[in-house]
């Protein structure tokens, strides 16, 4: 392996990212950087390409062109130090599994080939499905399992990575506000021990109280940054549109305003 | 014959033991294939097969079984690649893309066949057997074949174990962890084409998906771990297998392989039908208790609501306001509130006209129906 390390300081750091499909750019010229110890929410309207962004960065879809690094190396050298909640609706919760065992499934990659998970792998899903508040329902078959029940196995499933850079795709989407409450907290003690929590996020009106940085994303980057500087009417209106329009501009002029009811974007 | 005789049967013995073996490899890993909705690539690789056994006959000259197999085995495998470049680089649906080459490829086999029959070539006898299955046919040679490649099978799950498990559960997960998901499936794929092979001699081409799917189908109502449905599965495929072979030897003359596919089959409707939590009567028997819960609860708001309307706790409701009310005879609900000491069927007072007797609310009824309006809205809770 390499000794150079190309953007230490960052987190993540993308640059000249570019993803197709069917000859039609998903994701054009994409340059993101998060610095660590940072809440960083991805927004944009449906089709932007936030999704695509975070699977291209862990290698799910592949790119025509740029390249990603994650602390100085490229994804492929760093996959212990990743975590990664998909989108909810991205597998089949008819699979004949308990919440325990998706859970252990985060410790695959740790395990290697021809190793089963034991005691401690068991322990160690243990604490994490403790940790979302889902001890109780260990043993329990997952399709029995509630919309934000199931979403908090995800969550302990990538917590047991013991990762530095944690992606999620749309953790909130469709869950209640005990469950989005609960992702929050975890999210925010995440960043407080000094890890870096990446987060596709649908929801406007929660992104000011919720992140500390922000990609405003609509197939380019239209302003990334922190959050008070990135949160404004002028980039909201270039990603969305005519989506927007019912925004309150005074909303955005004022500093303490707090956050007024805003359009969800899906 | 007695089971006895039947066991001692040269013959018989073998295609027990075929059916057996085919019942395991398929049962096993028909659970992945169902698991990851691939069941009906089953279903056209085995009917992709058929040009492999004509062509693997026309180029051996005769009916060598290790170059028949390998000729299905070719063919069934080019068949789920076509299907694959297919559903991948047009704008063809899975669906659409499974039916055309299982017709094609089917199409081209019994082509094929008859070609080879019009040839004229006296060892060509009985080829046809491989669309419907000759298990008669089985040799110890073909016994040793299946055996290999069932161990094989085995081998590779019992080793590959929890990556088959998360790559059959979340693919996009297994590849962020570095698992080579590409190959996984390819592997996973190319041993249903091994089990289909297996089956080629026993069921033939055309049943050989129900082979596949069945046990796998069967199992998974009963199951609720990874690890029961494939052990359950095996057990299924097997049990189906050896019954179904021993139902055909008691009854000269009935084909084994259909007859193999239909006891499996039956499995899979009474699992259907009879699982707990998940079977069809089980279903069926919890809508009809919700339903009766659901009257129960809806009488007894009501004694309350007329109560509460008329200020008047011990308020005396009549049977026929009640059954006006709810458009249907309420009388058994009725008679049940009171067994749980809910409701009192009270006579009325001599000096009041109209019936002799009505429903009252006893305290507790009222405790009940304030707990069911207060759980109104939070069912899910």
């Amino acid at each position: 392996m390499s000794t150079t390390l190309h953007e230490p300081d960052l987190a993540l750091h993308v640059e000249d990212l570019t993803v197709s499909y069917h000859s039609k750019p998903v994701l054009w010229d994409i340059d993101f950087d998060v610095p660590p110890g940072v809440m960083a929410a991805i927004v944009g309207p449906n089709g932007a390409g936030k999704s695509t962004l975070i699977k291209s960065v862990l290698g799910l879809v592949p790119t025509v062109a740029g390249h990603v690094t994650l602390h100085g190396r490229p994804y492929k050298a760093q996959r212990r130090r990743v975590g990664y909640v998909p989108q909810r609706s991205s597998v089949d919760w008819d699979f004949p599994t308990t919440a325990l065992d998706v859970v252990t499934m985060g410790l695959y990659g740790r395990l290697g080939w021809l190793r089963r998970p034991g005691r401690r792998e068991r322990d160690e899903a243990m604490a994490a499905l403790e940790l979302v508040g889902m001890a109780d329902f260990a043993k329990r078959q997952i399709s029995q399992l509630s919309g934000g029940q199931q979403q908090r196995v995800f969550l302990a499933r990538a917590l047991v990575q013991k990762a530095d850079v944690y992606f999620l795709d749309e953790p909130m989407a469709g869950v209640d506000a005990t469950t989005e409450r609960a992702i929050v907290d975890i999210l925010r003690r995440l960043r407080d021990e000094g890890k870096t929590v990446i987060v596709v996020h649908h929801d406007l009106q929660t992104v000011r109280s919720y992140f500390d940085w922000l990609l405003i994303l609509n197939v380019r980057v239209i302003a990334q940054g922190p959050v008070a500087k990135v949160y404004t009417a002028e980039h909201l209106r270039q990603a969305y549109g005519g989506q927007i329009a019912l925004l309150d501009q005074g909303t955005f002029l004022s500093e303490e305003a707090a956050a007024e009811p805003v359009e969800r974007a899906e | 014959m007695s089971v006895v005789e039947l066991l001692s049967d040269y013959t018989i013995q073998n295609v027990v033991a075929g059916a057996a073996l085919l019942g395991l490899v398929s049962g096993v890993l028909g659970t992945f294939a169902v698991l990851r909705r691939q069941s009906l690539l089953g279903d056209t690789m085995s009917h992709a097969a058929l040009p492999g056994v004509c062509l693997g006959f026309i180029i051996a000259g005769t009916r060598e079984i290790g170059s028949i197999l390998l000729g299905a085995l070719a063919t069934g495998a080019l068949a789920a690649l076509v299907m694959l470049m297919l559903t991948r680089m047009t704008r063809l649906k899975t669906d659409a893309g499974l039916g055309i080459t299982l017709s094609v490829f089917f199409a081209m086999g019994v082509v094929l066949l008859t070609h080879i029959q019009g040839m004229n070539n006296a060892s060509q006898g009985g080829l046809d057997a491989f669309l419907f299955g000759q298990a008669a046919a089985t040799l110890r040679s073909d016994l040793w074949i299946m055996g290999g490649i069932t161990a094989v099978a085995l081998l590779l799950v019992a080793a590959l174990w929890k990556e088959f498990k998360l790559v059959s559960f979340d693919p996009e997960f297994a590849t962020s962890l570095g698992m080579p998901v590409a190959w996984l499936e390819v592997l996973l794929t190319v041993m249903v084409a091994l089990a289909v092979v297996v089956g080629l001699q026993m069921v033939g081409v055309v049943l050989m998906a129900a082979m596949i799917i069945a046990p796998a189908v069967a199992a998974r109502q009963w199951s609720r771990r990874l690890e029961d449905m494939v052990l359950l599965a095996a057990l299924i495929g097997v049990a189906g297998g050896i019954f179904g072979a021993l139902l055909s030897a008691l009854s000269r003359g009935l084909a084994t392989g259909p007859l193999i596919i239909l006891s499996v089959s039956s499995v899979v409707l009474v699992s259907l039908t009879l699982a707990p939590e998940r079977g069809f009567l089980w279903e069926a028997l919890r809508r009809v208790r919700a339903r009766r819960r659901l009257r129960y609860q809806q009488v007894l708001t009501t004694l309350y609501r007329l109560a509460v309307h008329h200020d008047d706790p011990v308020y005396r409701s009549e049977q026929g306001m009640l059954d006006t009310y709810h458009g249907l005879r309420t009388r058994a609900v009725l008679s049940q509130l009171e067994r749980r000491g809910l409701a009192e069927w009270q006579a009325s007072p001599t000096d009041e006209p109209g019936p002799a007797r009505r429903w009252v609310l006893t305290p507790a009824g009222i405790a009940e129906a304030e707990r069911v309006l207060d759980a109104l809205g939070r069912e899910d809770a």
